[in-house]
C-alpha cells in the first residue's frame, strides 16, 4: 500500500480493513489538515461503540487488566479495540510504548485492535488525538473501545469526559484511607477495581475504598460504583468486571444518563478543539514578535502581563484552517 | 501547529530468545532521538509481530535476535507483511547473525542488519535514513 489520501481510507476502514484503520489513526494522531474531512466522516459514523476508560497509577496493572477484559469480551463474541497511552519524553519528544507487552495473548485475532499512542506533552492522562482515534475505531465497527490512560497521579481526570464508563484501578499497598478520601481521580470511577487481589494487603485497599464510597454524602441517586477485586495471576474477578461494565452501560441507557454523558463528552471535545485551534493560531501569530517583547521586559518597561496583552493583540481574528 | 508524523518503530523479540538487554538499549536510544518506539516484549511469533506492526502503522520493524533462528524468523515476517499488503513497512534487524546469513537476508528484503558493537548513533542514523529513502506515505 503506497500513499492513499485520507478520504479514500474511510470506506476501507469502515469495512474493517486493518491497514486503512491504522493509517487513519496515524493521521488522527498527527493532526494533519489533509485528514480533517476523513476524520469528520468517521465522527459522523461513530456513536455506536461502548467507550470504556481504564485509569490508575503507574504499575497498578492497567495494561494487564485491559488484556484480560478484552479477551473476556472476545469470548462473548464481541469485538474490541484498545487505545493504550504512554508518556512522551519531555526532553526528546520520543516515547517508549510498552502497553503491548502485557497484551501478547491478544495477537492474531482480527476481532482485537490494539493501538499505542504517546501523550506528546498533553496533560490529563490522554493524548491529543485520542478521541479522534476512538471515533475511527468506533466507526470501523468495534463493539467496545477501551482507552487505557497513562499512569496517572491524583489529578488527571480527562478520561471521565471521554468514556461512557470509567474504571479506576487501585493496587494494594499504595496508601491509606486518607488517600482514598482525597479529591481527584478516585471520584471519577463508575467502577473501582482493586488489582493484584491475590496479595495479602488487598483486603485493606478494598475496605478503604468501600468506606470512602459510604461517605459519599452527595449520595447521587442511581448507579453505585462497585469495588471489584481482580487478579491477573488467578483470573479472579475479570468476568465480574466485564459484567459490571455492561451493567453500567445498561444503567446509563435505562436512566437516560447516557445522553447527558454524551453531551458532556461533546462539550469537552468542542472546547478542547477550540483551544487547540486558538493555540495554533497563537503559535503562528507570535512568530517573530516574542524577541522585542522580551527585550522590553528585560528593561522592565513591560510587565509579563502587559507584554502578553500586546502579544495577544496581534492574534488575527476569524476563520482558521 | 501541524505536527509532522513522527517516526514509529516497533522493536520485537521473536521466539525462544530471552536476551533483551540490547533491545532495551536500542529502544531507549530511538526514544531519545524523538521516535515513538513500541516494544512487543519477549517471545512473540513472527505473525504477532506482523499483526502488531500493521495495527500500530509503524515505519520500521526492528527485530532483535540472538537465538540463531534468524533464517526462520525474518522470512516469516517479510512474507507476513506482503500477505497483509504491508510491504512498505521496512524490516531491519540486529543481534548475532553470521555474515553469510546477513547477505541472504538482505537479498530476501531485510533492509539493514546491524550487529554487535554498533554505536547507538549509527542505529538512529540508519532508521532515519531508511525512512527518508522510502519517502512519505
Amino acid at each position: 500500500m503506497g500513499y492513499v489520501a485520507s478520504l479514500d481510507l474511510v470506506a476501507a476502514a469502515r469495512a474493517g480493513h486493518t491497514r486503512a484503520i491504522a493509517r487513519l489513526l496515524t493521521r488522527a494522531e498527527s493532526g494533519v489538515a489533509e485528514a480533517r474531512p476523513a476524520l469528520d466522516a468517521m465522527f459522523a459514523h461513530a456513536g455506536r461503540a461502548h467507550v470504556v476508560g481504564i485509569t490508575g497509577v503507574p504499575g497498578s496493572g492497567k495494561s494487564t487488566l485491559v488484556a484480560l477484559v478484552a479477551a473476556a469480551i472476545r469470548k462473548q463474541g464481541r469485538t474490541v479495540a484498545i487505545v493504550a497511552i504512554d508518556p512522551s519524553s519531555p526532553f526528546s519528544g520520543g516515547a517508549i510504548l510498552g502497553d503491548r507487552i502485557r497484551m501478547g495473548e491478544l495477537g492474531g485475532d482480527p476481532g482485537v485492535f490494539v493501538r499505542s499512542m504517546a501523550t506528546r506533552g498533553a496533560l490529563g492522562g490522554l493524548a491529543r488525538g485520542t478521541l479522534e482515534a476512538v471515533d475511527v475505531l468506533d466507526a470501523s465497527g468495534f463493539d467496545v473501545v477501551m482507552i487505557e490512560t497513562v499512569g496517572v497521579g491524583q489529578d488527571e481526570v480527562d478520561v471521565a469526559r471521554a468514556a461512557h464508563t470509567t474504571v479506576v484501578v487501585s493496587a494494594p499497598g499504595l496508601g491509606d484511607d486518607i488517600q482514598a478520601i482525597k479529591a481527584g481521580v478516585l471520584e471519577i470511577a463508575d467502577i473501582h477495581v482493586v488489582s493484584k487481589c491475590d496479595k495479602p494487603d488487598a483486603n485493606r485497599t478494598i475496605a478503604d475504598l468501600k468506606s470512602m464510597l459510604i461517605l459519599d454524602l452527595a449520595n447521587r441517586p442511581g448507579w453505585k460504583p462497585p469495588v471489584l477485586p481482580t487478579s491477573a495471576a488467578t483470573g479472579e474477578g475479570v468476568d465480574a468486571l466485564v459484567a459490571a461494565v455492561d451493567a453500567h452501560r445498561a444503567a446509563l441507557e435505562q436512566s437516560g444518563e447516557i445522553a447527558t454523558r454524551r453531551a458532556l463528552i461533546d462539550e469537552r471535545r468542542l472546547l478542547k478543539a477550540s483551544e487547540e485551534l486558538l493555540r495554533d493560531r497563537f503559535e503562528r501569530a507570535r512568530d517573530g514578535r516574542v524577541a522585542s517583547l522580551l527585550a522590553a521586559m528585560a528593561a522592565r518597561e513591560l510587565s509579563p502581563h502587559a507584554a502578553a496583552t500586546r502579544l495577544l493583540a496581534a492574534l488575527p481574528q476569524g476563520e482558521t484552517a | 501547529m501541524e505536527s509532522p508524523e513522527r517516526i514509529r518503530v516497533i522493536i520485537a523479540k521473536v521466539g525462544l530468545d530471552g536476551h533483551d538487554r540490547g533491545v532495551k538499549i536500542v529502544a531507549r536510544t530511538l526514544r531519545d532521538a524523538g521516535m515513538d518506539v513500541i516494544y512487543t516484549g519477549l517471545h512473540r511469533t513472527p505473525e504477532e509481530v506482523v499483526d502488531a506492526a500493521v495495527q500500530e502503522d509503524v515505519d520500521v520493524i526492528g527485530v532483535s535476535i540472538l537465538s540463531g533462528a534468524h533464517m526462520t524468523v525474518f522470512p516469516r515476517i517479510l512474507d507476513g507483511l506482503k500477505a497483509r499488503d504491508a510491504g512498505d513497512i521496512l524490516v531491519v534487524g540486529g543481534g548475532v547473525i553470521p555474515d553469510e546469513d546477513c547477505a541472504k537476508l538482505r537479498d530476501l528484503g531485510v533492509k539493514e542488519l546491524m550487529l554487535q558493537d554498533t554505536p547507538p548513533a549509527d542505529i538512529v542514523a540508519m532508521v532515519k535514513r531508511v525512512v527518508a529513502e522510502r519517502g512519505a506515505r
